[in-house]
């Protein structure tokens, strides 16, 4: 929480833009912290709650590792997969430099 | 030319009868599109070709009198969030437009050998994140029965699709109510089976926990059968429950006698009094058809909004991490590949995914994990806690689907909070992984339809189906 007592600042919401890969300008951060900082106003509900000891449910059941037998199996056409790439190069998926402006 | 039954096992029987082809029902399908489709845009894809080529590929099955499976000829859309071979998939996103994927979803591949013709992909909010299909980036789809009022969503085009006549039967895919609101608002049937039921390989993932694929149809019974021929486990999608896909379309003509209905005595306010006094008068008709109403309460339910805009957009900000320029979709070129990445995702994604994968990213992020997501998914277990006590005592429990008749454009396109809203009675059923559908019941404000919810235990769609079957009769439908 920020000490203004709005759930979400300005400068979380571009921290988060940014870690979530989203390049917005400022005008659009201002304009989603205002909305997201409503939405999480009312998140605040589950505060109320007593949650000590509960268990929490990340799947509607609880889910097992499924294996099957080590053979082959048919896999998608290479050539298909890569023809809706932006860009390929010997059969590999092309991109730009990954060292580059910024870390 | 025959007269084209409605409902698609009606058309299934005659087509495999030799009574009409499939070529028939397809092209009386295909002039209702001609006719409304500008008007409604149902779909992001009409794909004629494709349906012609199965429909006299169905025709030819039954002339040569080979065997032909249970939705012969039955014509119907698809949700464009769920992958067709070669085929424009674009869960109405700028990022995927133009995507064919080399690949069938499973309920793809599993409709074509029941027999069903495609005859297109219909809108959506994109990434089937929203309740009024207003976040397509290819424009609205309007309500069939208002034009000036949307159909919900997130699956509004596939709700749209069967309200107009398009099809007789469609599928959407349900995170938090997207199958059943727009049933509720369109005036059409809608299922969400049990998680699991129904395999999500080749559903493109907004939520992975809580992601249904269900119907769309105008008849309960059709909605069951749809759900007999999707359901089944599928080695392709690790969280596919192991068990046969159930029988399902007896049900809906079994009655109610004896069984026990919940009735939430603390359910969360905000309904229309229009859509209570339905709910009221869904109670007197199942009591009348030989069905014990019980009081129950599941007092973690008004929480479940909370939980869900917390859970479904941290899943979300994880499974759209994908859509990065690089496989698939659009790219747009930058110095380096993380700028490239920003940009992309930038310039593909509208604003609602924008805000729930930001809101994901918040609540999964460290300082806040605990405060937000941790907390959230006590919730869950709450709710689920609150089902398992209720479903002691009775078989299945009715609320409405919607607080809400559909709305006018644009009445809540720009405030997210009044917009999640919608999903309040339809929320807690996804948390928990349990089946629920919408039955149309009368009409609440304007004169617009209103659904009534029916909800049971997991597995439990058979005691789903007597309910909605019931409700169906005494609102003067189908049997």
């Amino acid at each position: 929480m920020t000490q203004s007592g709005s759930p979400i600042s300005a400068a979380d919401v571009a921290k988060v833009a940014h870690l979530a890969r989203l390049d917005i300008d400022d005008a659009q951060v201002e304009h989603f912290t205002e909305q997201l900082a409503k939405v999480m106003v009312h998140f605040g509900d589950i505060d109320a709650l007593d949650l000590s000891g509960v268990e929490p449910m990340t799947q509607p059941y609880p889910l097992v590792n499924v294996m099957r037998e080590d053979v082959e199996q048919p896999t998608l056409d290479t050539d298909e997969v890569l023809a809706s790439a932006p860009a390929a190069e010997e059969r590999r998926f092309r991109v730009p430099p990954i060292v580059g402006t910024e870390g | 030319m025959a007269t084209i039954p409605t409902t698609a096992s009606q058309i299934a029987a005659a087509v495999a009868s030799g009574s009409i082809t499939a070529r028939e029902v397809l092209e009386a399908h295909l002039a209702r599109i001609d006719e409304r489709e500008s008007e409604i845009h149902a779909f992001n894809l009409v794909t004629a070709d494709v349906a012609r080529a199965q429909a006299d590929a169905i025709d030819a099955d039954i002339a040569a009198g080979r065997p032909v499976g249970p939705l012969a000829g039955v014509p119907i859309a698809l949700k464009d969030n769920m992958c067709t071979h070669g085929i424009e998939t674009t869960c109405s996103s700028k990022i995927l437009e133009g995507w064919k994927p080399p690949y069938d979803a499973t309920v793809v591949t599993r409709l074509r050998a029941a027999g069903a013709v495609m005859v297109g992909k219909t809108n959506l909010d994109e990434f089937a994140m929203g309740s009024s299909t207003e976040n397509s980036a290819f424009g609205a789809t309007r309500n069939p029965l208002d034009t000036s009022r949307v159909p919900g969503g997130s699956s509004g085009g596939s709700a749209a699709a069967v309200a107009a006549g398009f099809s007789p039967v469609s599928l959407g895919s349900d995170t938090g109510g997207s199958i059943r609101q727009p049933a509720a608002l369109c005036g059409v049937v809608g299922v969400k089976p049990t998680y699991g039921r129904v395999s999500r390989y080749g559903l493109v993932a907004y939520a992975s926990s809580l992601d249904q694929i269900g119907p769309f149809a105008t008849t309960v019974a059709d909605a069951a059968l749809m759900t007999e021929v999707i359901s089944g486990h599928d080695v392709m999608d690790s969280t596919s429950i192991p068990q046969p896909a159930p029988s399902l379309v007896d049900a809906a003509s079994q009655g109610v006698a004896g069984m026990r209905i919940g009735r939430v005595v603390d359910l969360p306010g905000g309904a229309e009094p229009e859509v209570s006094a339905r709910l009221d008068a869904a109670f007197e008709a199942l009591a009348a058809a030989g069905a014990t109403i019980v009081d129950i309460t599941l007092p973690s339910l008004g929480y479940a909004l909370t939980a869900y805009y917390l859970i479904a957009p941290a899943e979300a900000s994880s499974n759209l991490a994908r859509f990065d320029g690089v496989r698939y979709g659009l790219r747009v070129n930058a110095a380096d590949t993380n700028a490239m990445y920003g940009a992309t995702r930038a310039a593909g994604f509208g604003d609602e995914v924008k805000r729930r994968i930001m809101l994901g990213t918040y609540a999964l992020s460290a300082g806040y994990y605990d405060a937000y997501y941790g907390k959230a998914l006590k919730v869950r277990r709450l709710i689920a806690q609150d089902f398992d006590k209720a479903y002691e005592s009775v078989d299945t429990i009715l609320m409405p689907t919607s607080p809400l008749v559909a709305f006018k454009f644009g009445e809540k396109a720009d405030d997210p909070m009044s917009m999640y809203l919608c999903d309040i009675y339809t929320i807690p059923t996804n948390l928990a992984g349990h089946p629920a559908m919408s039955v149309p019941f009368g009409t609440g404000a304007h004169g617009l339809p209103v659904g009534i919810q029916v909800l049971a235990p997991a597995l439990g769609e058979a005691a789903m189906f007597r309910v909605g079957g019931a409700l169906e009769l005494a609102a003067g439908g189908a049997q």
